[in-house]
């Protein structure tokens, strides 16, 4: 990177995109080569040739309904964690919580959103396993058994309840400068024209931060769509999510034909890059009131 | 405005807090009973006495380290010089650094595999030999997988902190001292970056140490799966490093609110 200043006299040619080869090239290797192999072999049969099987092999069974057992958890818990960390944003903003509260509940909610995997999914069976610290205590104190309600750790609502412990907290990092974006002259402004408290959300407060709100629960949902090392950590391959069918296809466990798998993740990084969308679309929108 | 906190308030904070200290206390309770009738720190001993431990443990944070440099040496030359050259690849560049949240490890690795997995060749031109047959090769792909998903984070926190500061006048002012491209970088620009890359190497850190899916199926000897192997076999001693896992997740966060006064929110994916 020897080059002059501008102030030299103007050459025909800039050799100034030189400074940017090393991440083109990178991101070439290490993002594009590898999503282009996948998505070219889903348009492949095992001899190279041409073929829309694999995509038509997506709709056969079970691997629709391993999609929308993922779909149904990311919902779930971006609904539910979207709500949580949205009352939870609300409360240490306008709510009048005592201040020192905030800069404590924003670290953990840093380490809580970043604390996902393994460790997550064990945290959760030593609390709420068998014999976990929760459930002996309901047990020992309460009389009341968990595990003969029908409860279970390793399915739909255990694991959506771990997936939780990494999604309200982001929402929750996420809604509170968006709520603080909320300018005091609206609600004074409301308030001299008679509104309540209630009419003023309603009518200015939500609909402000309505974007921010869904962009937000759009990336909640990609990111426990995207998740593997919990699901796995936690069900050990039970639940038939789709992350969990790939990385069985990927181990070589279960389906013959490793170009479904291609297609798999195809449809995967096609449903992630819709929500992703979403959220930097509405994002944009939010930015044009709040910030 | 009432200015004390109503009922509702103090109820969902109380339920948001709960959730994040049950799992961690009872994690923590549980790391005490490994020998039976009493409480006591056994499960730690015998879980720091493997040396597999001390392998994977030292071996990821390796592995971090290398990412971190990697992903340094890669992102603030770039993002300088988008800075200040190539402002119209802004978005481009951007763009890309954002394409880690589209595409899941899992997804990631699979490509990786099935990319480098035998010789790379676009077009019948052979490009690299397959790169996953010698263990430094399979070490060198992992450490680049990693650099991808550190991206986002990176990216940001490094291009917040040159928009911070003024870095045409200073590049300018120190050329015309005669200082080359790479001392304005190292001595100008690095040093005024400090705080905000700082806080992307930690959470770099804190995102590749407790790493299950990459490292998994590169077949990796690192700390992530190695935990999932002791919660199938040893739960107090799975329990003792979740619970080690999660100090050093809060070390690294604690660090960066430290550094940072601001609020900068380390925003994650799941894993």
């Amino acid at each position: 990177m020897a080059t002059t200043l501008p102030a030299a006299p103007r050459r025909r040619f800039s050799w100034n995109w030189l400074g940017l080869v090393p991440f083109f090239v990178f991101s070439f290797l290490f993002i594009f080569l590898p999503s282009a192999s996948l998505f070219v072999d889903s348009f492949q049969n095992q001899n190279g040739q041409f073929t829309l099987d694999n995509i038509a092999g997506l709709f056969e069974p079970p691997i629709p309904a391993s999609y929308l057992l993922s779909v149904q958890i990311s919902l779930t818990t971006a609904l539910m964690g979207g709500l949580l960390g949205f009352f939870m944003a609300y409360a240490l903003t306008v709510g009048n919580l005592p201040r020192w509260l905030r800069p404590i509940t924003l670290t953990f909610a840093g380490v809580a959103s970043n604390f996902a995997g393994v460790p997550l999914a064990f945290a959760f069976i030593a609390t709420l396993g068998q014999v976990g610290f929760l459930t002996v205590l309901l047990r020992n104190a309460f009389g009341w058994n968990l595990y003969t309600t029908g409860f279970s750790l390793y399915s739909f609502l255990g694991l959506s309840l771990a997936y939780m412990y990494f999604q309200f907290p982001l929402m929750l990092l996420i809604m509170i400068p968006a709520i603080e974006g909320l300018k005091r002259e609206w609600r004074e402004a409301a308030e001299n024209l008679g509104a309540s408290t209630a009419q003023y959300w309603l009518r200015v407060g939500l609909p402000v931060l309505m974007p921010s709100l869904l962009g937000t629960m759009l990336l909640l949902f990609g990111n426990a769509f995207g998740a593997y090392a919990t699901a796995y950590g936690l069900t050990g391959g039970n639940l038939q999510l789709i992350t969990i069918q790939l990385g069985a296809q990927m181990r070589g466990d279960v389906l013959r034909n490793p170009n479904l798998g291609y297609a798999m993740a195809l449809g995967m990084v096609v449903i992630m890059a819709v929500c992703i969308s979403g959220y930097i679309w509405l994002q944009r929108l939010s930015e044009r009131w709040l910030k | 405005m009432s200015q004390r906190a109503g009922w509702f308030a103090w109820l969902i904070f109380m339920i948001g807090a709960l959730y994040f200290i049950l799992p961690l206390f009872g994690t923590f309770v549980f790391s005490l009973q490994k020998v039976r009738g009493s409480l006591g720190f056994s499960a730690y001993e015998a879980a720091f006495a493997n040396p597999d431990f001390l392998r994977t443990f030292l071996f990821s944070s390796l592995i971090a380290a290398l990412t971190i440099v990697t992903s340094l040496a890669l992102i603030v030359p770039t993002a300088f010089w988008v800075n200040l050259r190539m402002p119209r690849w802004r978005g481009v560049v951007e763009f890309i650094t954002l394409l880690p949240f589209v595409i899941p490890a899992i997804v990631l690795v699979f490509g990786i595999i099935r990319t480098f997995g035998k010789p790379v060749t676009i077009f019948g031109i052979p490009l690299l030999p397959s790169l996953l047959n010698t263990e430094l090769s399979t070490n060198i792909v992992l450490i680049a997988a990693y650099t991808v998903l550190s991206l986002p984070y990176m990216y940001r926190a490094t291009d917040n902190g040159l928009r911070a500061m003024d870095v045409r006048t200073l590049a300018e002012a120190a050329q015309s001292l005669g200082a080359s491209w790479f001392t304005v970088l190292m001595r100008v620009i690095l040093p005024n970056l400090r705080t905000a890359l700082l806080s992307g190497a930690l959470l770099t850190f804190a995102i590749v140490i407790g790493e299950y899916t990459i490292a998994a199926f590169l077949a990796r000897p690192m700390f992530g799966p190695y935990l999932q192997l002791q919660v199938r076999n040893r739960a107090y001693e799975a329990a003792a490093l979740t619970i080690v896992a999660f100090a050093l997740t809060w070390l690294a966060m604690g660090v960066i609110d430290l550094i940072t006064r601001q609020r900068a929110t380390p925003v994650t994916g799941g894993r």
